[in-house]
């Protein structure tokens, strides 16, 4: 391996570490509050990707100006997440909160497939690229490598504005330590004056969003096709299981060490490259079930 | 009771369907089969757990046939019966590994393992066929040659009988103490522990059954078929298992194959009129399901109970 390769793939690691924490912090601040995995959330960081894809192609087409294909981004996510996310919490998963956990599960499962067909019936099943952001912002030229500046610095800095952003907002503000408080314990939380209905769909509809924004920021960079989704999902849960159930900070540890190893893979081993999360989580787990910064729970009799 | 009339309903249709309308054999072989894959995820759902990848052991049987049928041209049974232990030692491993974990956390490592099983499959094209698949020719069963017709009838008989004695074997299963020792894993594992029981072990072997059933199905299917593609181990096929389980319902075995039949047919007839929207359909159906029947087609049958004798 020589020097270019190592760097190069440390950047396509960081910056895929970058939008795989951001979709892993909203599939665990959801669960952390409803008690559910989410396995819909793949599907709404693929349909968060089509949407900006499509609203990308729209820019050009209209010939509006080349200034709004970042703010186009944002506002994919931002139109999708919470609708897509509003819908799913208030037509399903808010009605299976006291059922089965294998039916909770199973409901997501469902919610998956359905949307997975929806992309594929909306958006066809030809790979979607559209790169015009990242030639906008350029590449620059580091140690002898030229990388795109959208990848290096703009992917990296979303990701630190919305964990930060996330940290603020469930440590400092009254409504974010509600959420905390549901995170502990739903029924005490309920009993001391939190709206339990509201927390959740709120927590929720952050929660897709952040999934629907990692999906549309990946869109100039990755090729859209079906199973992403499905992809995201299982990367996904290996960042939370490794990192711990309900683990924001130790997320973005996981996410580094799936985005860097597979990165890594693709240069050295390519037929491995989609196996290393798998074989990353089932090492960690191996050695630490319940994930590497997770608290022991207490056992209930 | 009631229970029992459909399960001699079903054989008789099945044996009628076997003589009268030919062409009707291979979606029965097919629904058998899959249900007895379907038999081992409700095993597992009955210790309150669901697998995302155990369409994994039925691919592993699937290519066990085929690789041995290519190189060796064993007998059928034979090959079966390889298969079966293949897909069973292959649960008993990765078992040893999995049963230490609950919920989601098994759920996901079960689709973990089981998209490493078809992502080597499909990536190593010159040993598997890549995602084209490997076909092998007829093999003879219990020594006979046989023409397609009869090779088909032979094997729908056979099937039969598998699903049948796997029936009332896992009947037996559930209600024998280590049956009901699963079951507790789902109300309180902790209870279990106090009891002197080992969770892990009573779970392990409830793993290494469900494994051998879905290995056992797999291996049929890929007889049946002649064609073992990778998309037998893709989750989409395991999201199936699950959603006829659920479709059939866990409070008995009959479930599997009642949930199989109906998905086999739903899908030979109503795929032309889907196109394109398959999934779409299966996932509304199963939420309907779980908010209207949570206990599927078996809990319908037992809710209506001929009336007892006092």
């Amino acid at each position: 391996m020589t020097t270019e390769m190592f760097i190069l793939a440390t950047l396509d690691g960081l910056s895929a570490a970058a939008l795989l924490f951001m979709v892993a912090l909203g599939l665990t601040l959801i669960f952390g509050v409803m008690g559910i995995l989410n396995v819909a959330h793949g599907s709404l960081y693929a349909i968060g990707g089509y949407v900006a894809a499509t609203l990308g192609l729209a820019i050009d087409k209209f010939g509006l100006s080349p200034a709004l294909y970042l703010p186009a981004l944002f506002l994919a996510a931002i139109l999708i997440g919470p609708l897509l996310g509003g819908i799913l919490e208030v037509g399903l998963l808010r009605r299976i909160l006291g059922k089965d956990h294998v039916l909770q599960l199973l409901v997501t499962f469902a919610a998956f497939m359905i949307l997975e067909d929806v992309q594929r019936l909306v958006w066809g099943t030809q790979p979607y690229f559209v790169s015009n952001v990242m030639t906008q912002f350029g590449n620059t030229d580091i140690l002898g490598i030229t990388y795109t500046n959208y990848q290096m610095i703009v992917i990296p800095v979303v990701a630190a504005l919305a964990y930060y952003g996330l940290r603020y907002f469930l440590t400092k503000t009254w409504l974010g330590r509600e959420v905390i408080a549901m995170t502990f314990h739903r029924e005490v939380a309920t009993a001391m004056g939190v709206n339990a209905k509201l927390v959740s769909l709120l927590t929720f509809v952050i929660g897709a969003g952040l999934g629907t924004l990692g999906g549309a920021l990946a869109s100039p960079s990755t090729a859209l096709l079906p199973g992403v989704g499905a992809d995201m999902i299982v990367q996904s849960f290996a960042v939370i299981a490794i990192a711990g159930l309900g683990q924001l900070g130790g997320a973005a540890l996981a996410a580094c060490l799936i985005g860097l190893s597979r990165s890594f893979a693709v240069y050295l081993m390519p037929e491995l490259a989609v196996l290393t999360p798998y074989i990353i989580m089932v090492l960690v787990l191996l050695v630490r079930p319940e994930g590497l910064f997770a608290a022991t729970s207490m056992r209930r009799i | 009771m009631f229970i029992r009339l459909v399960t001699v309903a079903l054989i008789i249709l099945t044996v009628i369907i076997a003589h009268s309308f030919p062409w009707l054999k291979t979606p029965v072989i097919f629904s058998l089969c899959n249900g007895l894959a379907v038999l081992g995820v409700i095993v597992l759902i009955r210790a309150g757990q669901v697998s995302f990848g155990h369409a994994m052991y039925s691919c592993a049987a699937g290519y066990t046939v085929v690789f041995l049928a290519r190189a060796y041209q064993l007998d059928g049974l034979l090959l079966i019966g390889l298969a079966t232990m293949v897909a069973t030692a292959f649960s008993a491993l990765l078992g040893l590994f999995i049963v230490r974990y609950r919920g989601i956390f098994f759920g996901m490592l079960n689709l973990a393992f089981s998209m490493v099983l078809y992502s080597i499959i499909s990536k190593f094209t010159t040993v598997t066929g890549g995602t084209d698949g490997l076909s092998f020719s007829r093999p003879q069963l219990a020594g006979f040659i046989l023409e397609r017709d009869a090779f088909e009838t032979a094997l729908l008989y056979m099937v039969l009988a598998c699903a049948l004695i796997c029936g009332l074997l896992a009947q037996r299963y559930f209600e024998s103490a280590p049956g009901q020792a699963l079951g507790a894993i789902k109300t309180n594992e902790t209870r279990l522990e106090y009891l002197g029981i080992s969770a892990k072990h009573v779970f392990w072997m409830g793993y290494l059954f469900s494994g051998f059933l879905a290995g056992l199905g797999g291996s049929l299917f890929a007889i049946a078929q002649g064609l073992v593609t990778p998309e037998a181990g893709y989750w989409v096929r395991s999201g199936e298992f699950v959603f006829i389980a659920i479709l059939g319902g866990s409070g008995h075995a009959i479930g599997a194959y009642l949930g199989a039949f109906i998905f086999e047919f739903v899908r030979f007839y109503a795929a032309a009129l889907l196109t394109g929207a398959w999934q779409i359909t299966l996932g509304i159906v199963l939420i309907v399901i779980i908010f209207l029947a949570p206990e599927g087609l078996v809990g319908m049958l037992t809710r209506f109970r001929l009336p007892a004798r006092r």
